[in-house]
């Protein structure tokens, strides 16, 4: 098999594994069903880890149908494996792998249902990281949007399951209509859907409205995907009720893909005729803001993983931050970033998934001292939690160190800060938290029914208790927490992440790839040196604040007072959230007009 | 043209404001659909030609002008996800209304902060 046919095949495996499951699955036994499940997945992540290595000499591009382009001319839909899209590819298959090895003891009765949507999720994901043209990269949004939106209210007999799916699901719509008139625009200006066939046609002319309006309306969707400020209202709701495995898969993968979706089409269509300061701001604005109101927030929750969905929400922001620095060792810092960021957040989640399982409830003060029992899940928590905090020598580590070095060259120390902040806060909230539940210490706080009855009662998935935690589960949370602190280790996956950053920003390499099957290989970018002073500084800063922010919030003082109304804007109303989502979408629309030239 | 580009404006805040304002699950769904149709009508816009006939090939001459045939096809996959969203919203909706006893979504609170 040649590696352009392996792209359709990453994509259409997990849909047609998915209609077996769904038509044959009440029929087998559970233990084929989780077998065909899990092999899948895993299929895909050999595939895809063999399809990085192959993009390594150039992008792979596949052409459905045979429709190739001539001269340069394209009308087909093509699927493009760059190594930023493959290792995209490879990271949601191996947290499907991992979430699917859970959920063989977290459900009880399945009847391969949950299998087939876990499926088609990971297809729309890879559907959408390939994706060559824009219409293309709707559809799979799409895709991914709808099994998610089942995903989440997958517990349909749970009020808060449908509540939260509700939200998720008109919230995301709308914003994949405004990409969809985005896309429209495109199409209206340059006849084309193909990414490098819009972005060669719009390099010719300078900017005018219609072009400025069609780059906010299609960053509009991919970033309400992407869960920045102001579009970040359903990704508590939608985290609190879908089940955790789920979690794994949306924290770790699919958030990230909205802003992979900014970028290429920042990058590939609109670089010519916008420029830079566009995206920059985009990213940096709703960025910066998702740092501190994911920061924040995260430090009030303590229902498991409400908690745990803020930080993922103040980590993405990190991420467009970095991302706004457009520039090699920003953006493969980012990537590095984002990969270790999946592997320690989705350990978080398996272990709140196994606290699940075994007690019954995600709440914090429900749970108090009750883990002391659970050596395995304590260790694992622990060591996911000072990772999360970006602790040398974590993954996290690594790549924020490059982030870092980047802006401050480029003078924005202000994403410094916010990486400590946001460092500080999500890790020192997640250290409470053991030290509350693992270890027993601190102030017991008392169960808010009142505001909070969701976090012990939201997802009645398993139909009995479990009387110790199945190795399973253990082991899929610690081999998702050796990846994260290991991801950085080795210099030459770094200098992996870094090239493919710098490839990521080659609109013209990319467009020439696509359109005249040129093959340019990684570039081989220097590795910068690690254990900077400033990698340091901001490394053992962020630890300190972590240890002090667990330390304040086990004794049960925080800032509550302080961010109270803040809280208060999360009202968890649908009307105030769609609310939102349009005064963003002025927002990001004003930015736009005012940065393009 | 230019119509046709205000009249998928108005639809898309127009729906937008139906569900943000909305008192009732089915109503909030209906909207969202109002949203979605202004795709539909910028997207048609888009390939419209004038004098021109539906791109069917069989029963037209050579030559003919006909109107873009890759909008409509967008237009047909939209309309396709545009139906498998409301089925599951509406799926959703009944599912509220059988164990909440409501369809108001302001009446659904267990989620805040």
């Amino acid at each position: 098999m040649s590696a352009p046919d392996a792209l359709p095949l990453l994509v259409a495996g997990p849909l047609l594994l998915a209609a077996l499951l769904t038509a044959a699955g009440r029929w087998l036994p559970r233990a084929v069903v989780d077998a065909v499940a899990v092999a899948g997945a895993a299929t895909v992540l050999g595939v895809s880890c063999w399809l990085c290595l192959r993009a390594a000499d150039g992008a792979v591009v596949s052409w459905q149908g045979g429709w190739s382009p001539h001269d340069g001319v394209t009308i087909g839909v093509g699927l493009v494996a760059d190594p930023a899209a493959a290792g995209l590819v490879a990271l949601v298959a191996a947290l499907a792998t991992a979430a699917l090895v859970f959920s063989i003891r977290y459900f009880e009765e399945v009847e391969g249902l949950f299998h087939a949507l876990v499926l088609l999720f990971v297809a729309g994901m890879v559907g959408f990281a390939l994706a060559g043209d824009l219409f293309t990269m709707f559809v799979f949004f799409e895709l991914m949007s709808v099994a998610a939106f089942a995903l989440t209210g997958y517990k349909i007999e749970e009020l808060s399951s449908l509540h939260g799916a509700l939200t998720f699901a008109v919230v995301n719509s709308i914003g994949a209509y405004t990409t969809l008139l985005g896309i429209g625009l495109v199409y209206a200006r340059t006849g084309a859907l193909n990414l490098a066939q819009a972005g060669q046609e719009l390099s010719g002319r300078p900017a005018d409205a219609l072009v400025v309006a069609a780059f906010a309306l299609v960053c509009t969707g991919w970033l309400v995907k992407a869960a920045v400020v102001p579009f970040h209202f359903w990704m508590a709701d939608a985290h609190a009720v879908a089940p955790s495995p789920v979690c794994v898969l949306f924290s770790g993968a699919m958030v990230e893909l909205g802003l992979y979706g900014v970028l290429r089409v920042g990058v590939v269509v609109f670089d010519a005729p916008l420029g830079e300061p566009p995206l920059k701001a985009l990213l940096l604005v709703t960025g910066g803001a998702a740092c501190v109101v994911g920061a924040v927030m995260c430090t009030r929750q303590e229902h498991l993983k409400r908690m745990l969905a803020f930080s993922t929400v103040a980590h993405t922001g990190f991420v467009a931050c970095a991302l706004a620095g457009v520039d090699t060792d920003a953006v493969g810092g980012a990537a590095l970033y984002v990969v270790a960021h999946a592997a320690v957040k989705g350990a978080l989640f398996l272990t709140a998934g196994a606290l699940r399982s075994r007690f019954d409830t995600v709440s914090e003060p429900d749970l108090f001292g009750v883990g002391r029992s659970e050596r395995t899940l304590a260790v694992v928590w622990l060591v996911a939690a000072v990772g999360l905090a970006a602790v040398p020598p974590a993954g996290l580590w690594f790549g924020k160190d490059y982030i870092d070095e980047a802006h401050v060259h480029a003078g924005t120390w202000e994403v410094v800060v916010l990486g400590v902040l946001v460092s500080a806060l999500t890790g020192g909230a997640a250290l409470r938290v053991w030290i509350r539940v693992f270890l027993g210490r601190g102030t017991p706080t008392a169960s808010q029914s009142g505001s909070e009855p969701a976090a012990s009662d939201a997802e009645e998935e398993t139909t009995e208790q479990l009387t110790r935690t199945p190795w399973v589960m253990k082991g899929s949370a610690l081999a998702l927490v050796v990846v994260g602190w290991g991801a950085g280790a080795v210099p030459v996956v770094r200098r992996a992440f870094l090239a493919a950053g710098e490839q990521l920003l080659h609109g013209d390499e990319y467009r020439a790839a696509v359109l005249h099957g040129s093959t340019s290989p990684l570039p081989n970018v220097p590795l910068p040196p690690s254990l900077t002073a400033l990698g340091l500084a901001s490394g053992l800063t962020a630890a300190a604040g972590m240890v002090v922010v667990a330390l304040l919030g086990a004794r049960g003082t925080g800032l509550p007072r302080l961010v109270a109304p803040l809280a208060r804007l999360h009202s968890g109303r649908l009307g105030d959230d769609v609310a939102w989502l349009f005064l963003g979408i002025a927002l990001l629309g004003g930015m736009v007009a005012l940065t393009a030239s | 043209m230019t119509l046709a580009w205000v009249v998928a404006a108005w639809l898309f805040v127009v729906g937008g404001y139906g569900v943000a304002t909305s008192r009732d699950l089915v109503h909030a769904v209906v909207c969202l659909q109002v949203c979605q149709s202004s795709t539909y009508v910028l997207l048609l816009s888009i390939g419209f030609r004038a004098h021109a006939t539906a791109p069917v090939f069989g029963d037209v001459p050579p030559g003919t002008a006909v109107v873009d045939p890759v909008v409509q096809a967008l237009v047909f996959t939209d309309v396709v996800v545009a139906a498998t969203v409301t089925a599951l919203l509406l799926a959703v909706a009944l599912q509220v209304r059988k164990s909440a006893g409501t369809r108001n979504p302001d009446e659904l609170s267990e989620l805040q902060g």
